[in-house]
Protein backbone atom coordinates (compact mmCIF):
# COMPACT_ATOMS: atom_id res chain seq x y z
CA UNK A 1 0.00 0.00 0.00
CA UNK A 2 1.52 3.29 -1.10
CA UNK A 3 1.26 6.45 0.96
CA UNK A 4 1.23 9.50 -1.31
CA UNK A 5 1.63 13.15 -0.38
CA UNK A 6 -1.06 15.23 -2.09
CA UNK A 7 0.51 18.60 -2.88
CA UNK A 8 -2.93 20.21 -3.11
CA UNK A 9 -4.19 18.99 0.28
CA UNK A 10 -0.78 19.01 1.96
CA UNK A 11 -1.51 15.58 3.45
CA UNK A 12 -0.04 12.07 3.35
CA UNK A 13 -2.82 9.64 2.49
CA UNK A 14 -3.11 5.92 1.64
CA UNK A 15 -3.26 4.64 -1.92
CA UNK A 16 -6.95 3.73 -1.75
CA UNK A 17 -7.80 7.46 -1.85
CA UNK A 18 -6.04 7.86 -5.19
CA UNK A 19 -6.56 6.87 -8.80
CA UNK A 20 -3.70 6.11 -11.19
CA UNK A 21 -3.45 8.51 -14.11
CA UNK A 22 -0.65 6.92 -16.13
CA UNK A 23 2.51 8.37 -17.63
CA UNK A 24 2.87 12.13 -17.05
CA UNK A 25 3.74 14.89 -19.51
CA UNK A 26 2.62 13.27 -22.76
CA UNK A 27 2.18 16.37 -24.91
CA UNK A 28 -1.01 16.55 -26.93
CA UNK A 29 -0.01 17.26 -30.54
CA UNK A 30 -0.69 20.91 -31.32
CA UNK A 31 -1.92 20.16 -34.85
CA UNK A 32 -3.36 16.61 -34.84
CA UNK A 33 -4.74 16.94 -38.38
CA UNK A 34 -1.21 17.27 -39.76
CA UNK A 35 0.07 14.05 -38.15
CA UNK A 36 0.52 10.79 -39.99
CA UNK A 37 -0.95 7.58 -38.54
CA UNK A 38 2.31 6.51 -36.91
CA UNK A 39 2.72 9.78 -35.02
CA UNK A 40 -0.93 9.81 -33.90
CA UNK A 41 -0.73 6.13 -32.85
CA UNK A 42 2.43 6.93 -30.93
CA UNK A 43 0.66 9.72 -29.05
CA UNK A 44 -2.40 7.58 -28.29
CA UNK A 45 -0.86 4.24 -27.42
CA UNK A 46 2.91 4.11 -27.06
CA UNK A 47 4.27 4.41 -23.51
CA UNK A 48 7.74 4.53 -21.95
CA UNK A 49 6.85 1.89 -19.33
CA UNK A 50 10.35 2.14 -17.84
CA UNK A 51 11.87 -0.22 -15.31
CA UNK A 52 13.14 2.46 -12.98
CA UNK A 53 12.14 6.06 -12.31
CA UNK A 54 8.76 6.94 -13.75
CA UNK A 55 6.97 10.28 -13.83
CA UNK A 56 3.29 9.56 -13.44
CA UNK A 57 -0.02 11.21 -12.61
CA UNK A 58 -2.28 10.34 -9.74
CA UNK A 59 -5.61 11.94 -8.88
CA UNK A 60 -6.80 12.41 -5.33
CA UNK A 61 -10.20 10.80 -5.98
CA UNK A 62 -11.66 10.86 -2.48
CA UNK A 63 -9.95 14.11 -1.47
CA UNK A 64 -9.50 17.27 -3.54
CA UNK A 65 -10.16 15.37 -6.83
CA UNK A 66 -7.17 17.07 -8.43
CA UNK A 67 -4.34 15.54 -10.43
CA UNK A 68 -0.73 15.76 -9.30
CA UNK A 69 2.60 14.24 -10.35
CA UNK A 70 4.60 11.52 -8.58
CA UNK A 71 8.11 10.36 -9.39
CA UNK A 72 8.18 6.68 -8.49
CA UNK A 73 10.64 3.87 -9.13
CA UNK A 74 8.83 0.96 -10.81
CA UNK A 75 11.63 -1.48 -9.94
CA UNK A 76 11.69 -0.74 -6.20
CA UNK A 77 8.43 1.14 -5.48
CA UNK A 78 10.49 4.02 -3.98
CA UNK A 79 8.82 7.43 -4.23
CA UNK A 80 11.00 10.48 -4.86
CA UNK A 81 8.28 13.06 -4.33
CA UNK A 82 4.94 14.62 -5.31
CA UNK A 83 4.40 17.86 -7.16
CA UNK A 84 1.57 19.85 -8.63
CA UNK A 85 1.47 19.48 -12.43
CA UNK A 86 3.23 22.79 -13.05
CA UNK A 87 5.93 22.30 -10.40
CA UNK A 88 6.37 18.69 -11.51
CA UNK A 89 6.88 19.83 -15.08
CA UNK A 90 9.71 22.10 -13.97
CA UNK A 91 11.38 19.29 -12.01
CA UNK A 92 10.89 16.91 -14.96
CA UNK A 93 12.38 19.39 -17.43
CA UNK A 94 15.28 20.08 -15.06
CA UNK A 95 16.15 16.37 -15.36
CA UNK A 96 16.03 16.67 -19.13
CA UNK A 97 12.69 14.82 -19.35
CA UNK A 98 14.44 11.57 -18.48
CA UNK A 99 12.54 8.49 -17.37
CA UNK B 1 18.76 -39.04 -26.54
CA UNK B 2 16.48 -39.22 -23.53
CA UNK B 3 14.00 -42.06 -23.41
CA UNK B 4 10.28 -41.42 -23.50
CA UNK B 5 8.34 -41.70 -20.29
CA UNK B 6 6.07 -44.75 -20.19
CA UNK B 7 4.23 -47.00 -17.75
CA UNK B 8 7.17 -49.40 -18.01
CA UNK B 9 9.76 -46.73 -17.14
CA UNK B 10 7.64 -45.62 -14.17
CA UNK B 11 7.46 -49.24 -13.00
CA UNK B 12 11.13 -50.08 -13.39
CA UNK B 13 12.37 -46.77 -11.94
CA UNK B 14 9.86 -47.24 -9.10
CA UNK B 15 11.51 -50.58 -8.23
CA UNK B 16 14.78 -48.66 -7.84
CA UNK B 17 13.20 -46.06 -5.52
CA UNK B 18 12.95 -43.56 -8.39
CA UNK B 19 16.71 -43.16 -8.53
CA UNK B 20 18.38 -42.85 -11.89
CA UNK B 21 15.92 -40.64 -13.75
CA UNK B 22 17.68 -38.49 -16.34
CA UNK B 23 17.28 -34.71 -15.94
CA UNK B 24 14.27 -33.65 -18.01
CA UNK B 25 16.28 -31.13 -20.00
CA UNK B 26 19.88 -30.25 -20.65
CA UNK B 27 21.13 -27.03 -19.04
CA UNK B 28 23.42 -25.58 -21.71
CA UNK B 29 26.35 -23.18 -21.86
CA UNK B 30 25.88 -20.41 -24.43
CA UNK B 31 27.51 -21.07 -27.80
CA UNK B 32 28.93 -18.11 -29.75
CA UNK B 33 26.12 -18.14 -32.31
CA UNK B 34 22.72 -19.60 -33.10
CA UNK B 35 20.27 -19.55 -36.01
CA UNK B 36 17.53 -18.29 -33.67
CA UNK B 37 17.65 -16.98 -30.11
CA UNK B 38 14.47 -16.84 -28.05
CA UNK B 39 14.59 -14.40 -25.13
CA UNK B 40 12.53 -15.70 -22.22
CA UNK B 41 12.19 -19.31 -21.05
CA UNK B 42 8.59 -19.16 -19.95
CA UNK B 43 5.87 -21.31 -21.49
CA UNK B 44 5.51 -19.15 -24.62
CA UNK B 45 9.26 -18.94 -25.29
CA UNK B 46 9.85 -22.66 -24.77
CA UNK B 47 6.83 -23.50 -26.92
CA UNK B 48 8.26 -21.26 -29.66
CA UNK B 49 11.58 -23.11 -29.55
CA UNK B 50 9.81 -26.49 -29.55
CA UNK B 51 7.71 -25.68 -32.63
CA UNK B 52 10.70 -24.10 -34.40
CA UNK B 53 12.51 -27.41 -34.00
CA UNK B 54 9.54 -29.70 -34.60
CA UNK B 55 7.66 -27.98 -37.42
CA UNK B 56 10.31 -25.83 -39.09
CA UNK B 57 13.45 -27.96 -38.71
CA UNK B 58 15.39 -25.22 -36.89
CA UNK B 59 17.49 -27.03 -34.30
CA UNK B 60 20.35 -24.57 -33.74
CA UNK B 61 18.19 -22.59 -31.34
CA UNK B 62 18.81 -21.15 -27.88
CA UNK B 63 16.28 -20.07 -25.28
CA UNK B 64 17.91 -17.62 -22.87
CA UNK B 65 16.37 -16.68 -19.55
CA UNK B 66 17.39 -14.02 -17.04
CA UNK B 67 16.13 -16.04 -14.08
CA UNK B 68 15.23 -19.70 -13.98
CA UNK B 69 13.08 -21.74 -16.32
CA UNK B 70 9.37 -21.03 -15.98
CA UNK B 71 9.95 -18.74 -12.99
CA UNK B 72 8.02 -15.74 -14.26
CA UNK B 73 4.37 -15.57 -15.19
CA UNK B 74 4.32 -19.25 -16.18
CA UNK B 75 4.64 -20.06 -12.48
CA UNK B 76 2.41 -17.19 -11.35
CA UNK B 77 -0.84 -17.51 -13.28
CA UNK B 78 -4.09 -19.16 -12.26
CA UNK B 79 -3.83 -21.85 -14.99
CA UNK B 80 -7.20 -21.25 -16.68
CA UNK B 81 -7.54 -22.37 -20.31
CA UNK B 82 -10.47 -21.33 -22.52
CA UNK B 83 -11.10 -19.88 -25.99
CA UNK B 84 -14.45 -18.09 -25.64
CA UNK B 85 -13.33 -14.73 -27.02
CA UNK B 86 -15.70 -12.42 -28.87
CA UNK B 87 -13.90 -11.27 -32.02
CA UNK B 88 -12.95 -13.65 -34.84
CA UNK B 89 -9.22 -12.87 -34.74
CA UNK B 90 -8.87 -13.53 -31.01
CA UNK B 91 -11.30 -16.45 -30.89
CA UNK B 92 -9.50 -18.31 -33.69
CA UNK B 93 -6.08 -17.72 -32.11
CA UNK B 94 -7.17 -18.98 -28.68
CA UNK B 95 -9.11 -21.87 -30.26
CA UNK B 96 -5.94 -22.87 -32.14
CA UNK B 97 -4.23 -22.99 -28.75
CA UNK B 98 -7.06 -24.97 -27.16
CA UNK B 99 -6.86 -27.59 -29.92
CA UNK B 100 -3.12 -27.93 -29.27
CA UNK B 101 -3.80 -28.23 -25.52
CA UNK B 102 -6.07 -31.18 -26.24
CA UNK B 103 -3.19 -33.21 -27.66
CA UNK B 104 -0.33 -31.63 -25.75
CA UNK B 105 0.37 -34.34 -23.17
CA UNK B 106 0.78 -36.97 -25.91
CA UNK B 107 2.70 -34.60 -28.19
CA UNK B 108 5.23 -33.68 -25.48
CA UNK B 109 5.25 -37.11 -23.80
CA UNK B 110 4.85 -35.12 -20.58
CA UNK B 111 1.70 -34.98 -18.52
CA UNK B 112 0.60 -31.34 -18.46
CA UNK B 113 -2.49 -32.42 -16.48
CA UNK B 114 -4.84 -30.62 -18.84
CA UNK B 115 -8.26 -31.03 -17.28
CA UNK B 116 -11.26 -29.95 -19.36
CA UNK B 117 -13.54 -29.30 -16.42
CA UNK B 118 -15.37 -26.41 -18.08
CA UNK B 119 -15.29 -22.66 -17.51
CA UNK B 120 -18.24 -20.57 -16.32
CA UNK B 121 -18.37 -16.81 -16.94
CA UNK B 122 -21.13 -15.51 -14.66
CA UNK B 123 -23.61 -12.79 -15.58
CA UNK B 124 -24.98 -10.57 -12.81
CA UNK B 125 -26.95 -7.93 -14.73
CA UNK B 126 -29.22 -7.86 -17.77
CA UNK B 127 -26.43 -6.23 -19.73
CA UNK B 128 -24.04 -9.01 -18.64
CA UNK B 129 -26.54 -11.57 -19.96
CA UNK B 130 -26.95 -9.74 -23.28
CA UNK B 131 -23.16 -9.64 -23.66
CA UNK B 132 -22.97 -13.34 -22.79
CA UNK B 133 -25.63 -14.21 -25.41
CA UNK B 134 -23.72 -12.21 -28.00
CA UNK B 135 -20.37 -13.78 -27.12
CA UNK B 136 -21.78 -17.33 -27.06
CA UNK B 137 -23.40 -16.79 -30.47
CA UNK B 138 -20.14 -15.42 -31.84
CA UNK B 139 -18.28 -18.43 -30.40
CA UNK B 140 -20.73 -20.88 -31.98
CA UNK B 141 -20.34 -19.20 -35.37
CA UNK B 142 -16.58 -19.73 -35.02
CA UNK B 143 -17.07 -23.40 -34.18
CA UNK B 144 -16.20 -22.90 -30.52
CA UNK B 145 -18.24 -24.76 -27.93
CA UNK B 146 -20.21 -22.38 -25.72
CA UNK B 147 -23.67 -22.25 -24.23
CA UNK B 148 -25.82 -19.95 -22.17
CA UNK B 149 -27.06 -21.33 -18.86
CA UNK B 150 -29.75 -19.83 -16.64
CA UNK B 151 -29.30 -19.32 -12.91
CA UNK B 152 -31.08 -22.55 -11.94
CA UNK B 153 -28.83 -24.61 -14.21
CA UNK B 154 -25.72 -22.82 -12.92
CA UNK B 155 -26.84 -23.61 -9.36
CA UNK B 156 -27.44 -27.26 -10.31
CA UNK B 157 -23.93 -27.56 -11.70
CA UNK B 158 -22.18 -25.54 -8.95
CA UNK B 159 -24.16 -26.19 -5.75
CA UNK B 160 -21.85 -24.13 -3.52
CA UNK B 161 -22.31 -20.98 -5.62
CA UNK B 162 -24.44 -18.29 -4.01
CA UNK B 163 -27.28 -17.70 -6.47
CA UNK B 164 -29.68 -16.14 -3.94
CA UNK B 165 -31.83 -13.32 -5.29
CA UNK B 166 -30.90 -11.35 -2.17
CA UNK B 167 -27.21 -11.29 -3.12
CA UNK B 168 -25.73 -7.86 -3.76
CA UNK B 169 -25.03 -8.93 -7.36
CA UNK B 170 -27.37 -11.89 -7.95
CA UNK B 171 -26.29 -14.51 -10.50
CA UNK B 172 -28.66 -14.33 -13.49
CA UNK B 173 -26.90 -16.95 -15.58
CA UNK B 174 -23.58 -17.78 -17.19
CA UNK B 175 -21.78 -18.66 -20.35
CA UNK B 176 -20.20 -22.10 -20.20
CA UNK B 177 -17.38 -23.52 -22.28
CA UNK B 178 -17.21 -27.28 -21.59
CA UNK B 179 -13.82 -27.72 -23.30
CA UNK B 180 -12.20 -25.07 -21.12
CA UNK B 181 -10.40 -26.01 -17.94
CA UNK B 182 -7.06 -25.86 -16.22
CA UNK B 183 -3.57 -27.28 -16.74
CA UNK B 184 -0.53 -27.76 -14.54
CA UNK B 185 1.43 -24.59 -15.32
CA UNK B 186 4.89 -25.80 -14.21
CA UNK B 187 4.47 -29.00 -16.18
CA UNK B 188 3.84 -26.92 -19.30
CA UNK B 189 7.23 -25.23 -18.93
CA UNK B 190 8.97 -28.48 -18.04
CA UNK B 191 7.26 -30.43 -20.82
CA UNK B 192 8.12 -27.90 -23.53
CA UNK B 193 11.68 -27.59 -22.15
CA UNK B 194 12.18 -31.34 -22.22
CA UNK B 195 10.70 -31.76 -25.69
CA UNK B 196 12.69 -28.83 -27.10
CA UNK B 197 15.88 -29.99 -25.42
CA UNK B 198 15.39 -33.39 -27.04
CA UNK B 199 15.54 -31.70 -30.45
CA UNK B 200 18.86 -30.08 -29.45
CA UNK B 201 17.58 -26.68 -28.35
CA UNK B 202 19.94 -25.04 -25.82
CA UNK B 203 18.19 -23.77 -22.68
CA UNK B 204 20.40 -21.22 -20.94
CA UNK B 205 19.31 -19.91 -17.55
CA UNK B 206 20.70 -16.93 -15.58
CA UNK B 207 21.48 -15.18 -18.86
CA UNK B 208 20.00 -11.69 -19.05
CA UNK B 209 19.98 -9.60 -22.22
CA UNK B 210 21.67 -6.25 -21.56
CA UNK B 211 21.95 -4.96 -25.12
CA UNK B 212 21.14 -5.63 -28.74
CA UNK B 213 23.60 -5.39 -31.62
CA UNK B 214 21.82 -3.84 -34.55
CA UNK B 215 23.57 -2.98 -37.82
CA UNK B 216 21.92 -1.48 -40.92
CA UNK B 217 18.45 -2.02 -39.50
CA UNK B 218 19.09 -5.71 -38.87
CA UNK B 219 19.70 -7.59 -35.63
CA UNK B 220 23.06 -9.34 -35.56
CA UNK B 221 23.38 -10.42 -31.95
CA UNK B 222 22.69 -9.90 -28.27
CA UNK B 223 24.84 -8.72 -25.39
CA UNK B 224 24.07 -10.84 -22.35
CA UNK B 225 25.36 -11.20 -18.81
CA UNK B 226 27.05 -14.40 -20.04
CA UNK B 227 28.76 -12.77 -23.00
CA UNK B 228 27.77 -11.90 -26.56
CA UNK B 229 25.62 -14.30 -28.59
CA UNK B 230 25.41 -13.86 -32.37
CA UNK B 231 22.13 -14.50 -34.09
CA UNK B 232 20.35 -12.95 -37.04
CA UNK B 233 16.95 -13.93 -35.75
CA UNK B 234 15.80 -13.04 -32.24
CA UNK B 235 12.34 -13.64 -30.81
CA UNK B 236 11.51 -11.70 -27.64
CA UNK B 237 8.95 -13.40 -25.40
CA UNK B 238 9.54 -11.52 -22.16
CA UNK B 239 5.99 -10.62 -21.03
CA UNK B 240 6.29 -7.87 -18.39
CA UNK B 241 9.81 -6.92 -19.48
CA UNK B 242 8.98 -6.52 -23.19
CA UNK B 243 9.18 -2.71 -23.02
CA UNK B 244 12.69 -3.01 -21.53
CA UNK B 245 13.84 -5.20 -24.43
CA UNK B 246 12.06 -3.08 -27.04
CA UNK B 247 13.82 0.03 -25.74
CA UNK B 248 17.21 -1.63 -26.45
CA UNK B 249 16.14 -1.81 -30.10
CA UNK B 250 14.72 1.72 -30.14
CA UNK B 251 11.14 0.45 -30.49
CA UNK B 252 8.23 1.96 -28.58
CA UNK B 253 5.58 -0.44 -27.33
CA UNK B 254 1.93 0.20 -26.41
CA UNK B 255 2.49 -1.82 -23.24
CA UNK B 256 2.15 -1.01 -19.57
CA UNK B 257 3.45 -3.52 -17.03
CA UNK B 258 1.20 -4.02 -14.02
CA UNK B 259 1.31 -6.37 -11.04
CA UNK B 260 -1.41 -9.03 -11.08
CA UNK B 261 -1.87 -10.82 -7.79
CA UNK B 262 -3.16 -14.32 -7.09
CA UNK B 263 -3.28 -16.66 -4.15
CA UNK B 264 -3.94 -20.25 -3.17
CA UNK B 265 -5.63 -21.66 -0.10
CA UNK B 266 -4.77 -24.63 2.07
CA UNK B 267 -5.59 -27.98 0.47
CA UNK B 268 -9.14 -29.19 0.94
CA UNK B 269 -11.39 -32.06 -0.12
CA UNK B 270 -12.90 -31.43 -3.59
CA UNK B 271 -15.62 -28.76 -3.44
CA UNK B 272 -15.35 -27.06 -6.81
CA UNK B 273 -15.01 -29.23 -9.93
CA UNK B 274 -14.99 -26.47 -12.53
CA UNK B 275 -13.68 -22.94 -13.14
CA UNK B 276 -15.82 -19.95 -12.16
CA UNK B 277 -15.12 -16.41 -13.37
CA UNK B 278 -17.09 -13.25 -12.78
CA UNK B 279 -16.39 -9.90 -14.39
CA UNK B 280 -19.00 -8.07 -12.33
CA UNK B 281 -17.87 -8.99 -8.82
CA UNK B 282 -14.43 -9.44 -10.33
CA UNK B 283 -12.84 -12.65 -9.21
CA UNK B 284 -12.15 -16.12 -10.48
CA UNK B 285 -11.54 -19.42 -8.75
CA UNK B 286 -10.86 -23.07 -9.38
CA UNK B 287 -9.60 -25.95 -7.28
CA UNK B 288 -6.30 -27.57 -8.17
CA UNK B 289 -5.71 -31.31 -8.16
CA UNK B 290 -3.86 -30.83 -4.87
CA UNK B 291 -7.10 -29.41 -3.43
CA UNK B 292 -6.00 -25.79 -3.17
CA UNK B 293 -8.38 -23.05 -4.22
CA UNK B 294 -6.59 -20.98 -6.88
CA UNK B 295 -7.90 -17.42 -6.79
CA UNK B 296 -7.22 -14.28 -8.77
CA UNK B 297 -8.78 -10.97 -9.68
CA UNK B 298 -7.84 -7.60 -11.14
CA UNK B 299 -4.52 -5.93 -11.71
CA UNK B 300 -2.98 -3.25 -9.52
CA UNK B 301 -3.67 -0.01 -11.36
CA UNK B 302 -0.16 1.44 -11.32
CA UNK B 303 2.73 0.19 -13.44
CA UNK B 304 5.39 -1.78 -11.62
CA UNK B 305 8.07 -4.43 -12.13
CA UNK B 306 8.17 -5.50 -8.48
CA UNK B 307 6.14 -8.75 -8.68
CA UNK B 308 4.04 -7.67 -5.72
CA UNK B 309 0.97 -5.51 -5.36
CA UNK B 310 -1.05 -3.63 -2.79
CA UNK B 311 -3.02 -5.35 -0.01
CA UNK B 312 -6.32 -3.65 -0.72
CA UNK B 313 -6.45 -5.52 -4.05
CA UNK B 314 -6.22 -8.79 -2.10
CA UNK B 315 -9.06 -7.62 0.13
CA UNK B 316 -11.15 -6.78 -2.94
CA UNK B 317 -10.44 -10.20 -4.44
CA UNK B 318 -11.32 -12.04 -1.24
CA UNK B 319 -14.56 -10.04 -0.98
CA UNK B 320 -15.52 -11.04 -4.52
CA UNK B 321 -14.83 -14.72 -3.92
CA UNK B 322 -16.80 -14.74 -0.65
CA UNK B 323 -19.67 -12.99 -2.44
CA UNK B 324 -19.75 -15.91 -4.88
CA UNK B 325 -18.89 -18.68 -2.41
CA UNK B 326 -19.90 -17.71 1.14
CA UNK B 327 -18.61 -21.06 2.47
CA UNK B 328 -15.04 -20.05 1.50
CA UNK B 329 -15.06 -17.32 4.17
CA UNK B 330 -13.42 -19.70 6.65
CA UNK B 331 -10.78 -21.04 4.25
CA UNK B 332 -7.23 -20.07 5.14
CA UNK B 333 -4.96 -18.76 2.41
CA UNK B 334 -1.54 -20.35 2.03
CA UNK B 335 0.43 -18.24 -0.41
CA UNK B 336 0.04 -14.95 -2.25
CA UNK B 337 2.18 -13.53 -5.04
CA UNK B 338 2.27 -11.11 -7.93
CA UNK B 339 3.33 -11.40 -11.55
CA UNK B 340 4.08 -8.60 -13.99
CA UNK B 341 1.56 -8.59 -16.82
CA UNK B 342 2.15 -6.71 -20.08
CA UNK B 343 -1.19 -5.05 -20.81
CA UNK B 344 -2.07 -3.54 -24.18
CA UNK B 345 -4.75 -0.95 -24.98
CA UNK B 346 -7.03 -3.57 -26.61
CA UNK B 347 -6.33 -6.51 -24.24
CA UNK B 348 -4.91 -8.48 -27.17
CA UNK B 349 -1.34 -9.68 -27.74
CA UNK B 350 1.31 -8.42 -30.15
CA UNK B 351 2.86 -11.24 -32.21
CA UNK B 352 4.77 -9.31 -34.77
CA UNK B 353 7.75 -8.50 -36.89
CA UNK B 354 9.36 -5.15 -36.11
CA UNK B 355 11.10 -2.37 -38.00
CA UNK B 356 14.37 -4.17 -37.12
CA UNK B 357 14.90 -7.02 -39.60
CA UNK B 358 15.15 -10.35 -37.80
CA UNK B 359 13.76 -9.04 -34.51
CA UNK B 360 10.34 -10.36 -33.51
CA UNK B 361 8.14 -9.71 -30.51
CA UNK B 362 5.53 -11.91 -28.88
CA UNK B 363 4.11 -9.93 -25.96
CA UNK B 364 1.15 -8.01 -24.65
CA UNK B 365 -0.72 -11.10 -23.46
CA UNK B 366 -1.64 -9.16 -20.36
CA UNK B 367 -3.64 -11.13 -17.86
CA UNK B 368 -4.52 -14.07 -20.10
CA UNK B 369 -1.42 -15.50 -21.70
CA UNK B 370 -1.27 -18.93 -20.08
CA UNK B 371 -4.28 -20.28 -21.98
CA UNK B 372 -2.58 -19.45 -25.28
CA UNK B 373 0.82 -20.99 -24.51
CA UNK B 374 0.98 -23.71 -27.21
CA UNK B 375 -0.86 -21.65 -29.84
CA UNK B 376 1.28 -18.61 -29.18
CA UNK B 377 4.50 -20.60 -29.55
CA UNK B 378 3.15 -22.32 -32.65
CA UNK B 379 2.27 -19.16 -34.60
CA UNK B 380 5.33 -17.25 -33.34
CA UNK B 381 7.62 -20.07 -34.53
CA UNK B 382 5.97 -19.77 -37.95
CA UNK B 383 6.47 -15.98 -37.90
CA UNK B 384 10.18 -16.35 -37.13
CA UNK B 385 10.88 -19.30 -39.44
CA UNK B 386 9.11 -17.80 -42.48
CA UNK B 387 9.78 -14.14 -41.61
CA UNK B 388 6.06 -13.77 -42.20
CA UNK B 389 3.12 -14.02 -39.80
CA UNK B 390 0.98 -17.14 -39.60
CA UNK B 391 -2.57 -16.38 -40.86
CA UNK B 392 -3.76 -16.60 -37.25
CA UNK B 393 -1.47 -13.87 -35.95
CA UNK B 394 -1.45 -11.53 -38.96
CA UNK B 395 -4.03 -9.30 -37.23
CA UNK B 396 -1.89 -9.09 -34.07
CA UNK B 397 0.74 -6.94 -35.76
CA UNK B 398 2.31 -4.00 -33.93
CA UNK B 399 1.11 -1.83 -36.82
CA UNK B 400 -2.49 -2.08 -35.63
CA UNK B 401 -1.75 0.72 -33.18
CA UNK B 402 -1.14 3.01 -36.17
CA UNK B 403 -3.81 1.71 -38.52
CA UNK B 404 -6.48 1.61 -35.83
CA UNK B 405 -7.38 -2.05 -36.40
CA UNK B 406 -7.59 -2.77 -32.69
CA UNK B 407 -9.20 -6.00 -31.49
CA UNK B 408 -11.12 -4.90 -28.43
CA UNK B 409 -11.30 -7.93 -26.15
CA UNK B 410 -11.70 -6.16 -22.81
CA UNK B 411 -15.06 -7.88 -22.38
CA UNK B 412 -13.81 -11.42 -22.89
CA UNK B 413 -10.43 -10.87 -21.25
CA UNK B 414 -12.15 -11.50 -17.94
CA UNK B 415 -9.95 -9.14 -15.94
CA UNK B 416 -10.47 -5.40 -15.86
CA UNK B 417 -7.46 -3.32 -16.85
Amino acid sequence: MFVFFCPHCGENREEEEFGYGGEAFIPRPSAPETLDDDAWGDYLFMRKNPKGWHWEMWSHNTGCRKFFVVKRNTATNAIAGSWTLSDGRKAYDAEGGAT
Amino acid sequence: MRKDYSSWSLFTKGLRHNEGWDPAWRSAEPKPSYDVVIVGAGGHGLATAYYLAKEHGLRNVAVIEKGYLGGGNTARNTTIVRSNYLWDEAALLYEHALKLWEGLTEDLNFNVMFSQRGVFNLGHTLQDMRDIERRVNANNLNGIDALVLDAAEVKRRIPILNTAKTARYPVLGASFQPRGGIARHDAVAWGFARAASKYGVDIIENCEVIGMDIANGRIVGLETTRGPIRSERVGCVASGHSSVLAKMAGIRMPIESHPLQAFVSESMKPVLDTVVMSNAVHGYASQSDKGELVIGAGIDHYTSYTQRGSPHIIEHTAAAIIELFPMFSRVRMNRQWGGIVDTTPDACPIISKTKIKGLYFNCGWGTGGFKATPGSGNVFAHTIAKDDPHPLNRAFDLARFSTGHLIDEHGAAGVAH
